[in-house]
């Protein structure tokens, strides 16, 4: 059963088929029209012929559990299983199918080496295929590159969640003295070292992602990808070389990058995220322009170094998160130092002064009147949003649709795009959570349905996250308001606590701040549809709940668990109130 | 109820007497559980009353309302645990651009004080509590008089009798001394104690258990901290997981000295404390100089001057805990036993509390629902933390065999270690599964920072009847240490590397 891989160096292409060796019927002619379809093609292939061998029988067995396929001949090409005796094939449809598999340089093309796209790429080349990564970072407007791994690792995920822990530290060293600890009251930041020695870290994963693609026989090309055909790529390097790839399959994982406003200014004097984790110096004073959790995270970081930090924000915080939550993320934020110019957006940025940083003029008109705002910053920070990598890599030429509202691309539940041979997946696609493990989740199952025998589908239900803003927030299912437009507010019960965790007890750090919330259905014995919790460590407590929900979670259940003393993730076990019942405390 | 043979002459007169008792229910014990029972019968319109009356310690600690975990436990173990773990903070804080002159100390006295202060005020909002339901609280000792009454005597020798319909007793435990060894009891001191030390306890020795993670705070803080264990340390516990715990605190500067029991404290002239041991091994005696010797090789009930026979309440004569079913009750119908001072309980407060509080509905409101014993989460608040909920490997091998088990692992690296440049080698997870699918989870075991916080959610799942399948199914959240609990790939019977590496 095992297929064994054919000659080294040149493209080898196993194909097998399972055939009985019966003197009579239409299988004995069909076998062979496929041998000679194979001598034709010159084709390295195996014949295994099951009532000429011991075990036959188990064979077959076998067989039908894998390929739910109960007659012979069973054809595999290159362990992909293709089908048996029927009209298709008959009508020539495998030998079209032979045909590509040996006409292309690669069984399968992707596009963009971040954490979906590395993730297909890996397990396509598991499962014995011949992949391609192309990865190409566009600089950013002020000049930022890094290296493979796309967003999470480079400029999201990971520099963000390590200058949130900085950010903490900070917190904990104010803390410590309240437990005994004893050193010179003197403590400044340094951002130079924090962002080295982060830039250090990012830079030893984009060198582990390099050798694992080595490692897995990934052929990987630093890159920029323009299809120019339906199974023909365009590579082109930084020196401007073009080199052309063709490909059975693609994968489009090109991912997002920030949005500019489109304003006097903008990409010449602002900055991103993009930029931020590897900026040089510190950025001093900052504005930043938005209320995305990106926004929201980064001026929380920079306000925990001690920097001055104003969020202009246009109209809600967090949009698509519950507004509940999102607001109680913003007061404490608040509480804290960050200050917040609500229903503002800049309308234009000048430069005063050049330097490390300089010093910017922003202007700013309110969204309800005609009141305008000037204020003077050393940085400031756009995170209004991102947009797909989507528009030019030749997509229109071989007739991939996307939205011409926000360049994402439609796929079905197979993340498959209109062209059938083309796939996407990650934060590019049409309505689905832009989180790394989703992406990974994704692709990793994409590339098994292609090439393995499987037919599991990424699930985008229940998909918990973490927002890293000072308080964190955890959540998993639906916001309350997305809960009440499905399942109507009278079906639902929402329960939630307030809690204090211990340690702040002690620190004397914010009452009443902390808490949980639980939206549950009635129609459906009170089933959780949505957990939401700010707290420190939310993102560790949030992923057994996930898990739970995954389970099909009931208040009942969360009732009955007995918790952990004392941990905040005890809160899952406190007697949430009604939330009528504590009257919007 | 009925009245049982009295067994003085008093009770005779009293039983004779009460045609109706004083309460409807009389919880002896304001711990944890106790404080539960008597708020959710209050809560349902009972009469009720507490009483609550703690021993001073050999050493003369004392301390308020609230019993074991909120004088002597989880809350000031947890907030010392935490001081510790700030100052590996401070130095990580460092590596992240902040500057911190050295020198950098540690002020017991300021610590103490602080935790002493919270746990004064938790004291002080029990008793409130306690009010605000109505519920009659006593200071006072308690010993059974007959099966309905009960009989208090206060600090200063005054006695009164209380009598009730229901008796729930939550008396818990204290710590073990070994009396056998010369001037144990009189050098040494025990967990009833050390969270009260007005002055820092210096170089210390303990022996296992509570002792990990006492040594693995005051080793936290910067004082020389041994433990001294004459078997395996966690005994319970997931042997493997036990052994990185103790592997990692002796690679962050305590020191363990297996095998060995202690035969001697004597106090030196100075005023340290001579130890001396004999090594289980070598056979050989060894002695050492502290300035603190901390018992803690285990717990007893506190059921000793309860006078339980006059009431009738069987106890397991091993353990001296008291015996009792499913509905908590006693060889006396209407008198409970929850908590520690229960046989066969886990002794842990959340249990406790739940359990106290399902009796109370159980009497008191329609409920019949029972407490469920099985799958009770817990975490070890050693310095890299234990969290684990279900089977350890050794149970799961041994209720369902080898063959039927299939154990998935990974160590891991917590992102925020890479920065601070910490060694990460005893940060591990493991799921314990059935092995036919869908593989039912048994148990989980996660050693790691925040260990308490993964595990809870998980223990949800695992109550939810989770499988592998359905946990690998759940979408991680990135980056954390608990996304690594739904990325378990490798088996332990597969031989591959379990080590995780990249995104």
């Amino acid at each position: 059963m095992r297929v064994r891989e054919g000659g080294e160096g040149t493209r080898s292409r196993v194909i097998q088929a399972l055939l009985p060796s019966g003197p009579d019927s239409e299988t004995g002619t069909f076998l062979l029209q496929v041998k000679e379809l194979f001598s034709s093609l010159g084709v390295n292939y195996n014949i295994l012929e099951l009532d000429q061998i011991d075990d036959g029988a188990g064979i077959q067995e076998m067989l039908i559990e894998i390929t739910n396929q109960k007659t012979v001949p069973n054809i595999f090409v290159n362990k992909v299983h293709v089908g048996g005796c029927d009209q298709a094939f008959q009508s020539g449809l495998l030998q079209k199918l032979l045909q590509e598999y040996l006409a292309y340089d690669y069984d399968l093309i992707v596009i963009g080496g971040g954490s979906g796209g590395l993730s297909c790429a890996k397990e396509a080349a598991n499962l014995g295929k011949k992949v391609m990564v192309l990865d190409f970072v566009v600089p950013s407007p002020r000049g930022t590159t890094w290296g493979l791994g796309g967003t999470c690792v480079n400029v999201g995920c990971i520099p963000k969640k390590l200058m949130h822990q900085a950010a903490l530290l900070g917190q904990a060293l104010h803390d410590s003295r309240k437990f005994g600890w004893e050193y010179s009251q003197l403590v400044k930041h340094n951002w130079e070292t924090m962002t080295e020695a982060i830039q250090n870290h990012i830079g030893s994963l984009n060198w582990g992602y390099r050798l694992s693609l080595r490692e897995k026989g990934v052929t990987y090309i630093n890159s920029y990808g323009e299809f120019v055909g339906q199974h023909k790529i365009k590579a082109t390097n930084r020196k401007g070389q073009e080199t052309f790839y063709t490909a059975a399959k693609f994968v489009i994982a090109t991912g997002e990058r920030p949005r500019y406003l489109g304003i006097p200014g903008d990409k010449e004097y602002c900055v991103t995220s993009d930029d931020l984790f590897s900026l040089p110096y510190c950025p001093g004073k900052t504005l930043v322009v938005g209320a995305s959790y990106v926004a929201l995270e980064c001026s929380g970081f920079l306000t925990g170094f001690g920097l001055d930090i104003t969020v202009m924000v246009r109209s809600v915080l967090l949009r698509g998160f519950d507004q509940e939550m999102a607001e109680k993320v913003g007061s404490y934020m608040e509480q804290h130092g960050v200050k917040f110019l609500r229903k503002f957006i800049p309308v234009m940025i000048q430069q005063l002064e050049k330097g490390s940083p300089g010093k910017l003029k922003v202007s700013a008109k309110s969204t309800e009147g005609a009141e305008t705002i000037e204020d003077v910053y050393n940085t400031v920070l756009l995170a209004v949003g991102r947009d797909s990598c989507t528009r030019n890599i030749g997509l229109e030429k071989i007739g991939v649709s996307i939205s011409e509202r926000n360049g994402k691309i439609p796929v079905n539940d197979v993340e498959q795009t209109n062209v059938p041979h083309v796939y996407a997946i990650g934060d590019i696609l049409e309505g689905k959570p832009e989180l790394t493990p989703v992406a990974i989740q994704a692709g990793k199952l994409l590339a098994r349905r292609l090439f393995g025998a499987s037919l599991e589908k990424c699930d985008y239900i229940n998909v918990p996250t973490i927002v890293f803003t000072p308080l964190e927030y955890g959540c998993c299912g639906l916001s309350e308001e997305k809960a009440i437009e499905v399942y109507k507010k009278e079906n639902l019960e929402v329960y939630h606590t307030l809690f204090w965790p211990l340690e702040w007890m002690v620190a004397g750090r914010d009452n009443n701040t902390c808490c949980a919330k639980i939206i549950c259905n009635k129609l459906d014995s009170d089933r959780v549809l949505g957990f939401h919790v700010l707290g420190p460590n939310a993102g560790e407590i949030t992923q057994g709940f996930a898990a739970a929900m995954k389970c099909g979670l009931t208040k009942q259940l969360l009732d009955d668990t007995v918790g952990i003393h004392p941990t905040c993730g005890e809160v899952g076990n406190r007697r949430f109130l009604p939330l009528a019942s504590v009257g919007g405390v | 109820g009925g009245r049982g043979p009295a067994g003085s002459g008093s009770s005779l007169l009293l039983s004779s007497l009460a045609g109706q008792q004083d309460y409807d229910l009389l919880v002896i014990g304001g711990g944890s559980g106790g404080l539960a029972c008597a708020k959710e019968a209050a809560q349902l319109g009972r009469n009720v009353a507490v009483v609550d009356y703690v021993e001073p310690s050999p050493r003369g600690t004392r301390w308020g309302l609230g019993g074991t975990c909120v004088n002597v436990g989880c809350i000031p173990k947890k907030l010392m645990h935490y001081a510790a773990l700030l100052g590996p903070m401070i130095r990580d804080a460092h590596h992240y651009g902040w500057e911190v002159a050295q020198p950098i100390q540690h002020d017991w006295k300021k610590m103490a004080e602080a935790v002493q202060n919270h746990v004064k005020s938790l004291n002080w909002g029990h008793r409130v509590q306690l009010q605000d339901r109505k519920v009659k609280y006593f200071n006072i000792k308690a010993s059974f008089v007959n099966k309905h009454t009960v009989c208090g005597i206060a600090k200063g020798g005054k006695e009164t009798l209380l009598s009730a319909e229901h008796i729930v007793i939550a008396t818990g435990g204290r710590p073990k001394y070994p009396t056998h060894i010369e001037g144990a009891l009189e050098y040494g001191i025990t967990s009833d104690d050390i969270f009260w030390l007005k002055e820092s306890p210096g170089k210390t020795p303990s022996p296992a258990d509570v002792a990990l993670e006492c040594a693995g705070f005051l080793t936290g803080i910067g004082l020389d901290a041994t433990v001294m264990m004459r078997s395996i340390p966690l005994r319970g516990f997931d042997q493997q997981m036990s052994a990185l715990v103790t592997e990692h605190m002796e690679s962050h500067g305590t020191r363990f000295l297996r095998g060995c029991a202690p035969s001697h404290v004597r106090k030196l002239p100075d005023g340290r404390l001579q130890v001396t041991w004999k090594d289980g091994i070598s056979g050989k005696e060894d002695t050492g100089t502290f300035d603190t010797v901390l018992w803690a090789i285990g717990r007893v009930p506190e059921t000793g001057s309860l006078s339980l026979g006059r009431a009738g309440v069987n106890t397991n004569p091993k353990t001296q805990k008291i015996l009792v079913d499913s509905q908590e009750a006693t060889s006396v119908p209407h008198i409970y036993a929850i908590g520690d001072v229960a046989e066969g309980r886990p002794e842990l407060t959340p249990t406790a509390i739940m359990a106290g509080r399902l009796l109370a509905q159980r009497l008191f409101g329609k409920s019949s629902d029972l407490m469920d014993y099985n799958n009770v989460p817990t975490t070890v608040f050693t310095p890299l933390e234990y969290g684990c909920v279900g089977l350890s490997e050794e149970e799961a091998m041994a209720q369902h065999g080898q063959e039927q088990v299939e154990v998935y692992h990974a160590y891991y690296k917590p992102l925020e270690f890479t920065v601070a440049e910490r060694d990460a080698s005893q940060c591990y997870i493991k799921m314990v599964c059935l092995r036919e699918p869908p593989q039912l989870v048994l148990g989980l075991h996660f050693l790691g920072p925040n260990a308490g916080e993964v595990t809870q959610g998980f223990a949800l799942g695992i109550k939810c009847g989770a499988s592998y399948a359905q946990v690998m199914q759940t979408v991680g959240i990135h980056p954390t240490c608990a996304e690594e609990v739904v990325k378990l790939r490798i088996s332990k019977r597969s031989g591959l590397d379990p080590t995780v590496t990249g995104c």
